[in-house]
């Protein structure tokens, strides 16, 4: 059984976010849990943000994923307590994050956090000379910014 | 049915389906993003808010924001008001935002059924607010005819914004005007614009009494579903 719930887990551990594909649901921390539910493994997940679109695509490649991975009853539930925080992303997946161009969200601690004066470094040439260009960018987790070293423009991984 | 939870959920619905008709004509690529971003969140928080809502009944989503007519809406009249031009739209989010994010955080501290879906549409609003009075204070304090934009939309939408106070049921949380006050007083002040002091406030939405508009809304909103009963993406 518990044989069981390791491979669940490896199977679910490799599923990425649609939206940003070199980070997969265990560095964002949405995976929550695997637990076995009778005959069935229950895979529980929290979604970012309210709103967030790529839930039933992430559920969907879930059970995928444990199928192909010889698990037949899979089931996705989903979770809102507690709530998801950017704090969650792993060592590991602000680095991926980094390294693909995206920088990696300030600390969400504290809310002061979240709307104080923090330095956004630049993932591409490391300048901390950077300026916001849109509170908003191509999905809800993103905000929008300029390198003034380098003048490319670069996403935010918001805090949240 | 939990009443508090629908209205909560109509209010987010029909301020996100109204900024869901800025997709392809904001006027700069960045905030068409950011309205569409804005209104995938609301949309969000609702459907968290309708399932909430119609567990005990056993309407789904989908019934309650498509199935049901006019007068079942309790929202704001506020966030059914159109969008009008920029300053409208933005005039009214920051209204209502105001409001919004310090109540999401206090009922997300209680023991309510809303407070884990409070928890998570409290960090969105957070950004919503700052978002909102960042172009108030830029229109406000921009050009002459930003400035004349803003200060009348403030004025158009100032007689809905009492509504906001209304506890919805016994066991609803009401933030202090104070609070309020405290936000929009500062932002007002920075934008140069000056808050309105009407003898008459609108009201009727909790109770399902609405302006013209939200009719228009639905239909729009609800054709395809209702045309097409049943169906799923």
């Amino acid at each position: 059984m518990n044989d069981l719930l390791v491979r669940a887990r490896t199977a679910a551990s490799t599923v990425c976010d649609p939206e940003i594909p070199v980070l997969t649901i265990a560095d964002l921390g949405m995976l929550r849990d695997v637990r076995l539910s009778g005959d069935t493994v229950e895979v529980e997940i929290t979604p970012t943000y309210s709103g967030c679109p790529a839930m039933n695509m992430i559920a969907l490649e879930i059970e995928t994923a444990l199928h192909q991975a010889g698990i037949p009853h899979a089931r996705v539930t989903t979770t809102l307590t507690p709530a998801w925080t950017t704090d969650w992303l792993t060592a590991e997946g602000r680095e991926k994050l980094r390294a693909y161009g995206i920088a990696p969200p300030p600390p969400a601690s504290t809310r002061r956090a979240l709307f104080g004066e923090t330095t956004t470094i630049c993932p591409r040439c490391s300048s901390p000379d950077t300026e916001q260009l849109a509170e908003f960018g191509s999905t809800s987790c993103k905000s929008l910014w300029r390198c003034r070293a380098c003048r490319e423009p670069f996403d935010l991984f918001k805090c949240h | 049915m939990n009443r508090l939870a629908l209205a909560r959920a109509d209010d987010a619905l029909i301020l996100g389906h109204r900024l869901s008709e800025w997709c392809g004509h904001a006027p700069a690529l960045e905030e068409d993003l950011a309205l569409a971003n804005i209104a995938l969140d609301l949309i969000g928080q609702a459907r968290s808010l309708y399932t909430l809502a119609g567990a005990a009944t056993g309407h789904d989503e989908d019934h309650l924001a498509y199935l049901r007519d006019e007068r079942a809406f309790t929202n704001l009249l506020l966030v059914e008001r159109p969008n009008g031009d920029f300053a409208v739209t933005i005039t009214r989010q920051f209204l209502y935002s105001a409001y919004i994010d310090p109540y999401w955080r206090s009922i997300a501290a209680t023991q309510s059924p809303l407070a884990p879906i409070a928890a998570k549409a409290a960090k969105e609003s957070a950004y919503h607010l700052r978002h909102a009075a960042e172009w108030l204070i830029r229109l406000g304090d921009g050009t002459a005819e930003s400035h004349r934009r803003a200060q009348t939309a403030l004025t158009q939408l100032w007689p809905y914004t009492d509504e906001l106070f209304d506890p919805i049921t016994p066991d609803d949380i009401a933030v202090p005007r104070e609070t309020w006050d405290t936000t929009v007083n500062a932002v007002l002040a920075e934008a140069t614009l000056t808050r309105p002091d009407p003898k008459w406030q609108h009201r009727g939405g909790r109770l399902g009494t609405h302006t013209e508009h939200l009719g228009h809304l639905l239909a729009e909103m609800q054709s395809l579903h209702r045309s097409n009963p049943g169906a799923t993406w």
